[in-house]
């Protein structure tokens, strides 16, 4: 088959164009519905489609009982559960209690840490979405000086 | 170029132990300037990716509520001496900083 001079030259540009994309566009869209929901339960129906977690005792949620200053709260997840897709981590009483979500590729250990902000004393809850459900763990972090400004 | 990312890797075995620290203000948009009272925008950093050799073994989704100057740490399998980890994060106004990292 004999391609004419035009078509190719289209397809040459369209080609072009697709790898000019940015790859943060091909990366999996930030999920900004789940993170402006101002309850918990509404950011984990946008995530995973359901706001029902079962407790698991495989996750282990590392977090202090008293952070003194809310503008910086440790917090670690681990966890013994297999095929892991995500990580997040979830503060009911924050104004938009979605605080941050790891996606894990297989090959990536389901063993996360990060800093986070918490606005007063609330539960904090680590979510493991597996590919067989979806599994929580919780604990209450109190704070001595909310780090939400204002 | 300097970068205002700071990357630390650990390797043990085939393990990678990744420890990250970015400079970033992490506004809410919900803090008001002391001096003037006018509300600060928001602005912080929405999406963070690990690429190690090219093949994506992380992506770190952001809310605001995540502290100024983010640090991140976790692990991942299948890393050798030699691996470049390529490290990048977008925030909500379309800024972006990269940095890359030779394992080992």
């Amino acid at each position: 088959m004999q391609i004419g001079r035009r078509l190719f030259l289209q397809g040459s540009v369209a080609a072009a164009a697709l790898l000019a994309i940015p790859r943060a566009l091909l990366a999996a869209a930030w999920p900004e519905k789940a993170f402006g929901a101002e309850a918990a339960a509404k950011a984990m129906t946008e995530l995973f489609g359901t706001d029902q977690a079962a407790p698991s005792t495989a996750i282990s949620l590392t977090a202090p009982e008293i952070a003194e200053n809310g503008a910086v709260v440790p917090i670690s997840v681990e966890t013994t559960l297999e095929n892991v897709r995500s990580v997040s981590i979830v503060v009911e009483k924050n104004p938009r209690p979605l605080a941050v979500t790891f996606d894990i590729p297989p090959g990536t250990l389901p063993d996360v840490a990060c800093r986070i902000k918490m606005g007063q004393t609330s539960p904090v809850t680590a979510v493991v979405q597996t590919d067989s459900g979806v599994y929580s763990a919780s604990k209450e972090v109190k704070v001595t000086i909310g780090g939400c400004g204002g | 170029m300097a970068t205002t990312i700071k990357v630390k890797v650990k390797l043990k075995g085939d393990v990678a132990e990744v420890k990250s620290l970015m400079l970033h203000p992490m506004e809410t948009g919900a803090r008001k300037d002391p001096d003037t009272g006018a509300t600060v925008p928001a602005h912080h950093i929405t999406q963070l990716m690990f690429d190690n050799n090219g093949e994506t073994v992380m992506t770190v989704n952001c809310s605001t509520a995540v502290s100024r100057d983010p640090y991140f740490s976790f692990s991942f399998g299948g890393a050798r001496a030699g691996d470049v980890l390529a490290v990048r994060w977008v925030d909500n106004t379309g800024e972006s900083e990269s940095t890359e990292i030779t394992l080992g």
